[in-house]
């Protein structure tokens, strides 16, 4: 352990710790912002809503995507909605309990006082969001309607249909292209970081390739942001977009960023299932359908009548038996392994009895087809491209698929990294969601460190360096990395290797998915560090990458991406071995009850592993941030 | 399934294209259309030639980032449906299929089937936003917005940005994106203190990059999301509008 990692966190009570945070940090005068520069890496949610709020305050932001616009960035592929405390449906919410079950939710293994700070600026997004043009779902009377969603029983989830990031993105994208043509902003499209610069231990820059023409650049800043998402495409076949990746993350790890948790992966519990060997991703249902879709399989192994055939005494509605206070609308991590144990005992559906039923026939025949209609009408529309099944008529196909990241850089209350001058912000940060992340959480999130918080926190940092230029881009510490950058691009255009890259992706994903997917074991675990080195070693002897380094080339941007996840991979199931505890997302079959639920170990694993970087992916270094519960009592989660 | 593929490849910008043709079987009538490509590309890769560049990113139907004309039609035959979610089960076994990139003057060619899209963002950075700094808004149910309002807003902002309304038109005219995107803000209340302006910055953007709109409809049979073509009827309303309300508040000023 040779990190110091001082989470920072506010003295006082929960309540107070941000607002005295806020007025205790160095403030930067308004005539002063314009001399700091900072560069954000991603144009999601936390993104674009960063760099628009930083140019709106007057720094000087350098904003990069490797799409070709911000706006295509996968926060816009969020369905469901967003919470917020806003206690409109006057059900007896509140900032207080938003925070209670956001770290309830989390398996106690998120920071208080995060989440607290969290839970509190939920209010104000919806209210900027709206105020942006977002087109939240609303009540006859022109005022905003709500939902209720997993993990929480009231309602407090704003949606738009079920298109909610793609709305909550397009009102940060047009606040940061507003920036951008006041001159504030100055956006790189199809760029892409492959280093992060590091000099006498401050983060002072990025090393960037342009996709389109090879051009490998420098960029130097007072301070990076990397928003740059998470990286559940480690497992291959996962809900985040094709280009979703580690590297950026990755590369800042490799040069001394601390990764927190990188085991703690959410496995997602409503998904299509895969239909054939050449599935390249698998697509995500609202985990809202739940709210109204009731979640059986047979009851008898064997079963072979269609599912309208059945009748109700022989179905098994799995989650309402087992779980009646939460019914289907347990959280993530509990509704995933509760699917897997129907479909491991042989009791799956569908032609490959791979998924379990979400059936809607009972909200129909009480609500009409209507209602349903219009809370779902789009998600059914894409289940039915994709399956050719009609959901009104027979009941949908769900399994759990790998979804969303909780792990990622750790980072302290100011949302700095163990890198001075690096911030991590969203999903590629590991720290309000814990061990699973409650659903309508992670828009919620990732607008909240843009919108609110990072912004408020930065300036302590670049206060100190008033008037102080730039780094060279000419520096040693530039010229090193772009080298690297450059050899490593090279290495894989000369390997002159037999396979794809995205076969050696499949296969690392395989190995990811049984042994460190909804649960592990040390047995799994062992053999997954066995074979995933040896694999990476095959990779970078035998990987084939066609074409040149000088313009487009998708197999060259994808060939580092994967290497990158081999290293990621190791370390992922390092932790999930070191962690000899269930929790959350990460259930350890070794530790679980009799009745198959997840047993924590709060003596020994209260805490955040942070690992570290020593030059080799297979022994990386532990570091250990202690949780301290002083608000939330600690108890075994029960939603029963 | 059995396919033969007339796809286009061009190295780069400035190089000459052409079609090639492809023979592709063990096609699954499961695959979505991006997936029969990816077999395509590794059957490419596998005889070393360069695999097909494309845009693609959800799969989802979603970021907009995929499109392809498909035997001339943007994203294919399948109403509302963008390329990724187009599945092989819509076409023949032994068809043929020609695969093109987007074809218009606004969005200058990339690589293979990849353009370049960057004149929507341009004409978004020119008026297509509420003015409204972080932390100057005031509670999110101060102004109810009546369900109708919102609900035709709504239909105007699932827009993905895609291009199909493009590719789709034989004027290259980008008049739906640009009316949905100027309807989503000017319908709203939040959206007032900017309509007149917003309308006249965006529509003169839009025609430094793409040709004019003569009513063909083309753009609303081929977009993904359907968003109607009424909404260009109420942005072109809107704009005849805005050259009095505009030029009344400049003489006032």
């Amino acid at each position: 352990m040779t990190l110091q990692l001082d989470p920072k966190v506010p003295p006082g009570t929960i309540e107070d710790k941000w607002e005295d945070h806020k007025f205790s940090v160095k403030l930067v005068n308004p005539a002063n912002k314009r001399k700091f520069k900072v560069i954000i890496v991603g144009t999601g949610l936390a993104g674009a809503s960063a760099a628009a709020t930083m140019g709106e305050l007057g720094y000087d932001v350098e904003a990069f995507t490797f799409h070709d616009s911000p706006r295509r960035a996968h926060s816009i592929a969020a369905q469901g909605g967003i919470n917020a405390a806003k206690n409109y449906r006057n059900d007896g919410d509140s900032v207080y309990r938003l925070f209670y079950d956001t770290v309830k939710g989390g398996d106690y293994r998120s920071r208080e006082s995060n989440v607290y700070r969290l839970a509190e600026v939920s209010l104000n997004i919806i209210d900027q969001a709206t105020a942006q043009g977002v087109p939240f779902a609303r009540e006859y009377g022109g005022l905003l309607d709500n939902r209720s969603f997993g993990g929480a029983q009231v309602s407090r989830t704003f949606y738009a249909r079920g298109q909610t990031g793609q709305q909550l993105l397009l009102g940060a994208y047009q606040a940061l292209m507003r920036q951008v043509d006041v001159g504030k902003v100055k956006l790189h499209t199809r760029s892409e970081m492959l280093d992060l610069v590091v000099k006498d231990g401050r983060a002072v820059g990025i090393v960037v390739r342009n996709l389109v023409t090879g051009e490998i650049s420098r960029h130097s800043a007072h301070a990076v942001v990397l928003a740059t998402g998470g990286y559940s495409n480690v497992f291959y076949l996962s809900t985040n977009a094709m280009a979703s990746n580690v590297t950026a993350i990755w590369r800042a790890h490799r040069k001394g960023a601390a990764f927190a948790n990188p085991c703690f992966t959410q496995i997602h519990p409503t998904c299509i299932p895969a239909s054939d060997e050449f599935q390249s991703k698998l697509t995500l249902m609202s985990e809202s359908l739940r709210n109204d879709g009731r979640i059986w399989v047979p009851k008898n192994a064997d079963e072979t009548r269609k599912a309208n055939e059945i009748p109700e005494d022989d179905r098994d509605y799995f989650l309402e038996r087992m779980y009646p206070a939460f019914g289907n609308l347990v959280p993530r991590d509990v509704a995933s392994r509760a699917a897997k144990r129907m479909v491991d005992s042989g009791k799956g559906v569908g032609p490959l009895k791979n998924g379990v039923y979400l059936d809607f026939k009972h909200a129909i025949e009480r609500e009409g087809q209507d209602a349903i209609e219009e809370r779902y009408s789009n998600l059914f529309e894409m289940y039915e491209r994709i399956t050719d099944e009609n959901p009104y008529k027979v009941p949908m196909r769900i399994y759990p698929a790998p979804h969303y990241t909780m792990g990622g850089l750790w980072v302290d209350y100011n949302l700095m990294t163990t890198v001075p001058g690096l911030y991590a912000i969203g999903e590629a940060n590991f720290s309000d969601h814990g061990a699973n992340r409650l659903g309508a959480s992670a828009l919620m999130q990732g607008l909240a460190d843009g919108y609110f918080v990072l912004p408020s926190t930065i300036g302590d940092y670049l206060g100190q360096f008033l008037n102080q230029p730039v780094v060279d881009t000419d520096d040693p510490a530039f010229e090193e990395s772009a080298e690297q950058v450059t050899a490593n691009i090279n290495r894989f255009l000369d390997s002159g290797g037999t396979r794809s890259v995205d076969w050696f992706h499949k296969e690392l994903g395989k190995i990811m998915l049984e042994h460190c997917g909804m649960a592990r074991n040390a047995v799994g675990l062992e053999k997954a560090l066995a074979e995933i080195p040896a694999l990476h070693e095959e990779y970078r002897n035998d990987v084939k990458v066609l074409g040149g380094g000088d313009n487009l080339n998708q197999s060259l941007e994808k060939a580092q991406r994967v290497d990158d996840f081999f290293e990621l991979a190791q370390v992922m199931c390092i932790d999930a071995l070191n962690r000899e505890e269930s929790c959350g997302g990460h259930f350890r079959e070794e530790h679980q009850s009799a009745e198959g639920e997840a047993m924590r170990d709060d003596e020994n694993f209260a805490n955040v592993s942070a690992w570290e970087w020593t030059g080799d992916p297979s022994s990386p270094a532990l570091n250990v941030e202690p949780l301290d519960f002083e608000n939330v009592k600690l108890s075994t989660r029960s939603y029963k | 399934m059995n396919l033969t593929l007339q796809v286009w490849r061009q190295a780069g910008p400035d190089a000459e294209g052409g079609f090639k043709t492809y023979q592709l079987d063990g096609v699954s009538e499961e695959m979505s259309f991006l997936e029969m490509l990816d077999l395509l590309n590794e059957r490419l890769i596998k005889q070393n030639e360069e695999p097909v560049q494309f845009d693609h990113d959800c799969r989802e139907g979603i970021c907009g980032s995929c499109g392809v004309m498909i035997n001339g039609q943007a994203h294919g035959p399948q109403l509302g449906t963008a390329t990724c979610q187009l599945h092989m089960r819509k076409f023949e076994d032994g068809a043929t299929i020609c695969v093109e990139p987007w074809r218009a003057a606004g969005f200058p060619l990339v690589r293979d089937l990849v353009v370049d899209r960057t004149a929507f963002d341009e004409i978004v950075a020119s008026g297509g936003y509420i003015t409204i700094d972080t932390g100057s808004a005031p509670d999110a149910n101060l102004i109810p917005v009546p369900k109708v309002v919102s609900d035709t807003a709504f239909d105007a902002a699932a827009c993905i940005g895609c291009g199909a309304c493009v590719a789709a038109c034989p004027n290259s005219a980008a008049n739906l994106f640009t009316a949905a995107k100027i309807n989503h803000l000017n319908l709203l209340p939040q959206g007032q203190s900017e309509r007149w302006t917003r309308v006249e910055r965006m529509v003169d953007t839009m025609e430094g990059f793409f040709g004019s709109c003569t009513n063909h409809g083309e753009c609303e049979k081929a977009c993904p999301k359907q968003i109607s073509i009424d909404f260009i009827a109420m942005m072109n309303s809107d704009y005849v509008k805005s050259k009095f309300k505009n030029r009344r508040l400049a003489s006032q000023s």
